[in-house]
């Protein structure tokens, strides 16, 4: 993947060249638009789920219901959730190799470059194509040692009593309107086991896309990494370019437990038709680490705040969020630290990059609760405007409810500056070389936290998302 | 055939502000030409004006390049064109790293026919080029994988021009108050590098207060600007001159100039 040129791509629509998209009249199964009790019935049997699953969608539904549209961050007007089909399986199996996948599918994630990166640098593998994952793999040796790696789905029939333990306990559905959501509708995401003590050298990646218009994504991850273990998760997604929105609203719950390690990073590119409003949250254990590494690219509007709870002495937890706000673009992006232990530590870094009209927020919420002395957080939030039509707003959350804490907050917001510009330029570089430039050092200190493989790619990104945008 | 910069009645403005009234100057590659004159004579302007600055306005007057005509073009291209200027106070660009800088500079200028996203020059050509021209320069090789000009001091960011000069190759290089604000040892590091680069393919305009700089390299030409205009050209004697005894007797010599450029000190725009 690290070639010198960045790569063209055959298919570009606008800056954006996953905007594809295949066939969809083969689908094995598709939904009616609209969501109903019937439907979520539906999706319950189309699954054979045992019946305390059909009990927790149904009663999530009527918490969706019930809950007003939230009336802060972004737009949300234009989100009709009748127009929407929230279940389609477009293969009716899934593949243990990529020859049993349904030969379009396999195309497009040839195109996505999933297999190739599969061969090169992964531990495991799943492909989730609209609701449910199409192609799954996991390294043997890992397998033998007893790491579990499937689709939440398989999770529910193969192993039970373990999902059920820990299933809706980080986030129940009760949380938030858009995780009743999920918990009623949801389908595919990864679930994921590292047993004590070991330690998973190469990423898992889950690689998420949205074929159809008007889809409805809502998958479901739950990672689990007990004492001493160590994963790295990585997750990409993209969507075609349509004219009418989609919606993805993930939920995704990890537990971090004694001495364990766990990095989550996503790479999200969706297409600027989609709406992605996402539930993440970590419960991190003694002398854990968890980290979440967000890089939100794509999405007509992004709200998403991946949480770190800090429940025993020795936790920490750390969040470095890259959003990116093009053109018709919102990212209301951030995280949220709950010190409930004494001695936690965390940290937040946020870089966010507005241009062409774009909007970029930072939320966050940094909370010391009683008893959670000696506790340190630290919150660095950096924005870059590219234009004077774009936005960047920030929106810091504080609650302290302890004496013996240290908290650092520091924000900047600056213009790409006109002498910056001039002097890569009378070094020879074009104006959009040099903004690029200018806009790949900012956000270099978080992208050279990620795997080369991914650096690359989030550089590449930034690079399509730059051109074109100086006249 | 050496290449000449020619710069024509150069008449530039700043906002409303007109700052150089007429400046001739005739550079040939080989030569060395020192810019000397008082705070607010408009040295820094004719160089930013030289390299494009897009807040600097030509309202009169041409440069050009081989008989090219660059006054309307960009910065990147006259840096194409083989146009550098080694700046006063280099700019900082955070998260850049200077050889990730620097072999996307190089591709372009050696290349300038390279369009965006194609090839850049061969990795282990340039790192061969550049930790040649770091040891000449007595850099640390680790300043390669530094951001540009990030947390350097004064005599860093001056080397890091001169490693830029050393690495374009530039046909024009115009160095303004490369030595100002530096200890003697790192005005000595500079000079001497810039004496190494300057030959038959370069032509230069140093301008500056101090004497050094030009100790090492002699310059075939004097000017002194006062006013926006270049009142006198000399030899290197003039340049020994003006050091020695400041700008008083220039100034008896040029009175309205003088007191055009009293009025320019004022409000401090250049």
């Amino acid at each position: 993947m690290a070639t010198d040129a960045p790569i063209k791509s055959e298919v570009e629509i606008g800056d954006y060249q996953y905007g594809f998209h295949d066939p969809t009249d083969n689908y094995a199964f598709k939904s009616r638009k609209g969501l109903d009790a019937e439907i979520v019935r539906q999706i319950s049997e189309m699954k054979r789920e045992p019946q305390w699953m059909t009990d927790f969608r149904l009663q999530s539904l009527e918490i969706f219901e019930s809950r007003p549209m939230p009336n802060w961050g972004g737009d949300m007007s234009e989100l009709d959730f009748n127009n929407i089909y929230y279940y389609m399986k477009a293969a009716s199996e899934q593949g243990r190799s990529w020859d049993d996948v349904p030969e379009d599918i396999r195309r497009t994630y040839d195109r996505l470059g999933i297999p190739q990166a599969e061969k090169q640098y992964l531990a495991g593998v799943k492909a989730q194509y609209e609701s449910e994952v199409v192609y799954g793999s996991l390294q043997e040796d890992l397998a033998k040692q007893g790491v579990l790696f499937t689709d939440t789905d398989t999770a529910v029939q193969e192993h039970p009593e373990l999902l059920r333990e820990y299933f809706g306990k980080i986030i129940p559905p009760g949380d938030n309107k858009f995780a009743a959501l999920n918990s009623a509708v949801w389908s595919g995401g990864s679930f994921i086991y590292v047993p004590k003590g070991v330690k998973i050298e190469f990423p898992l990646q889950a690689y998420f896309r949205i074929n159809s218009q008007n889809m409805g994504q809502f998958e479901r991850t739950l990672i689990i990494v007990d004492e001493g273990a160590s994963v790295h998760y990585v997750e990409g997604c993209t969507a075609p370019t349509y004219s009418s929105d989609s919606l993805h609203s993930a939920v995704v719950e990890i537990i971090v437990k004694r001495g364990a390690r766990c990095r989550y990073t996503t790479i999200q590119n969706w297409s600027n038709n989609v709406y992605n409003l996402v539930t993440k949250r970590a419960m991190a254990y003694g002398d854990s680490l968890m980290e979440w590494v967000d890089g939100n690219l794509g999405s007509k509007l992004t709200m998403k705040y991946p949480a770190i709870y800090l429940m025993e002495p020795g936790a920490r937890g750390e969040t470095l969020s890259i959003a990116f706000a093009g053109a018709g673009q919102h990212q209301d992006a951030g995280a949220k630290m709950v010190h409930c232990a004494p001695n936690t530590s965390s940290r937040i870094i946020s870089k966010s990059i507005s241009k062409g009209g774009g909007r970029s927020s930072y939320r966050g919420l940094v909370k010391i609760a009683k008893g959670a002395e000696n506790s340190k957080s630290n919150v660095v939030c950096d924005a870059l405007i590219l234009d004077p039509a774009s936005r960047s707003d920030t929106y810091p959350y504080i609650e302290v409810e302890e004496q013996n804490v240290a908290i650092e907050h520091e924000a900047s917001v600056s213009k790409i500056a006109e002498e910056q510009l001039f002097y890569l330029m009378s070094r020879g570089l074009s104006e959009a070389e040099a903004s690029a430039m200018i806009v790949t050092g900012f956000i270099e200190p978080l992208v050279k936290e990620l795997p080369m493989e991914y650096a690359v790619e989030m550089n590449r990104l930034i690079e399509l998302q730059m051109e074109g945008s100086v006249g | 055939m050496s290449s000449v910069l020619k710069i024509s009645d150069l008449h530039v403005s700043v906002g409303e502000t007109p700052i150089l009234k007429g400046v001739n100057i005739e550079i040939r590659q080989g030569e060395i030409h020192a810019l000397m004159g008082p705070n607010g004579s408009g040295k820094s302007t004719l160089a930013y004006a030289l390299a494009g600055h897009p807040n600097y306005h030509v309202t009169d007057g041409s440069i050009e390049i081989d008989g090219v005509n660059i006054t309307e073009m960009e910065a990147d291209e006259r840096a194409r064109l083989g146009m550098f200027l080694a700046f006063q106070y280099p700019v900082v660009i955070p998260g850049v790293k200077v050889a990730d800088f620097l072999r996307h500079a190089i591709s372009n200028i050696r290349n300038p026919e390279r369009k965006e996203g194609e090839g850049l020059i061969g990795m282990r050509e340039f790192r061969k080029e550049i930790r040649e021209r770091m040891d000449e320069l007595g850099m640390d090789p680790e300043f390669a994988r530094r951001y540009l000009n990030d947390g350097f001091s004064g005599g860093e960011k001056k080397r890091m021009e001169i490693l830029q000069m050393a690495m374009l190759q530039p046909r024009f290089a115009i160095l303004d108050e490369t030595d100002s604000g530096l200890d003697s040892d790192a005005v000595r590091v500079v000079s001497e590098g810039l004496a190494r680069l300057s030959g038959p393919q370069m032509g230069v305009l140093i301008i500056t207060h101090h004497e050094r700089l030009l100790e090492f390299n002699p310059p075939q030409f004097t000017h002194v600007m006062l006013g926006g205009r270049i009142v006198e050209t000399g030899d290197a004697s003039l340049a020994h001159d003006l050091h020695a005894n400041g700008y008083a007797t220039v100034r008896q010599r040029h009175p309205d100039a003088a007191a055009e450029n009293a009025r320019a000190e004022q409000p401090t725009t250049v």
